[in-house]
């Protein structure tokens, strides 16, 4: 399906990025906006409600820590708690690690900053699709729902207050629908359905015992280990053809 | 610079550390494990469900049809955009029609 397109052509590649981007910037926007109104709500200044999203770039944790914010717990709990609910991020960078071993290791780390929930599954979504993840592409997906991000934070924040009835419009249902698209992306993969059905109880499960945010780790880990111990696998080349 | 610049930017750079780290400790290797291989490629599967599943057990009935809208049109093949809206449409006619 490939065969007839540059992959060294960097202007062609970028734009092919940015084409993807426009779903994540659709999805993701309303919950951006959501942020910055509700930090500001919560007692942040709109310069610093801006900085978290240009900085730590990762909605559910800004959610979780604008929230921790204004209970007046110290510092290290608020920075511990970002990291609880960040840490589902070691696992992309494991992954997303392999496809990008051509890449310099300055690009690679400067890329992974951006490697977003959506920025993650889009660039394997391209390694389903047998084409490779080059580093013009993966800009291009990655710097307009960067900057989109920080400029709906930024309205949210000046004019968040005016949205009349968040819920109505559904906008925070948006991401979840979205994810859920991104779930059946990989549904050619080996162990897919096991992995999803074990990995959908056990953060339910975890959801209403240990509570949020722990359902993201426990329900992964859980759906993982399953992978990792499901017998006659074959061996590694063999599911690498299979992840096609 | 107050204590809350202070804190966001210790969570940008904790945020920074996981976005590296498992690239940090896998590139060591030079070969992995099949093992881990399968482990690998269930990530995106795992991890991302475990964002939609429990929310949708949170819902109405109008999260639920549009979960179920999206995920019927997502199935067949119907693409990642008109899943997308479909649902979306669903979530908001119903929300304003049950209230």
């Amino acid at each position: 399906m490939s065969e007839n397109i540059d992959f060294n052509d960097t202007g062609a590649e970028f734009r092919r990025g940015m084409r993807r981007s426009i779903p994540v910037v659709i999805a993701a926007a309303p919950f951006g906006l959501l942020f910055g109104a509700l930090a500001v709500s919560n007692g942040l200044t709109v310069g610093e409600a801006v900085l978290m999203s240009a900085t730590i770039y990762a909605g559910a944790s800004q959610m979780v820590g604008i929230e921790l914010f204004g209970q007046d717990l110290a510092p290290w709990v608020v920075v511990l708690s970002v990291f609880a609910v960040n840490f589902r991020h070691v696992l992309y960078s494991a992954v997303s690690g392999r496809v990008t071993r051509h890449w310099s290791t300055l690009k690679r780390y400067f890329a992974f900053f951006f490697l977003t929930d959506p920025q993650f599954a889009e660039a394997e979504r391209r390694v389903t699709e047998r084409r490779p993840v080059t580093f013009a592409w993966y800009m291009g997906l990655a710097l307009p729902i960067y900057l989109f991000w920080i400029a709906v934070a930024l309205l949210g924040a000046l004019f968040g207050q005016i949205i009349p009835n968040p819920a109505a419009l559904g906008i925070d249902f948006l991401l979840p629908l979205y994810f859920l698209g991104l779930v059946m992306e990989f549904r050619e993969r080996p162990l897919w359905l096991p992995v999803v059905a074990v990995s959908a109880i056990a953060s339910i499960a975890a959801y209403y015992s240990i509570g949020s945010p722990w359902h993201v780790s426990v329900g992964a880990v859980v759906g993982i280990l399953l992978a990792a111990v499901w017998p006659a696998q074959g061996t590694a080349s063999e599911i690498e053809e299979g992840r096609a | 610079m107050t204590t809350t610049v202070w804190i966001i930017l210790a969570g940008a750079v904790v945020t920074f550390l996981t976005r590296i780290g498992g690239d940090l400790v896998l590139s060591r290797f030079e070969r992995i494990h099949p093992r881990l291989e399968a482990a690998l490629n269930a990530v995106p599967a795992a991890v991302l469900t475990t964002l939609v599943a429990p929310v949708a057990t949170t819902g109405g009935i109008a999260e639920a049809a549009s979960l179920v809208v999206a995920g019927g049109i997502f199935l067949r093949g119907g693409g990642m955009m008109a899943g997308f809206v479909a649902g979306a449409a669903v979530l908001i006619a119903l929300r304003n029609l049950i209230g």
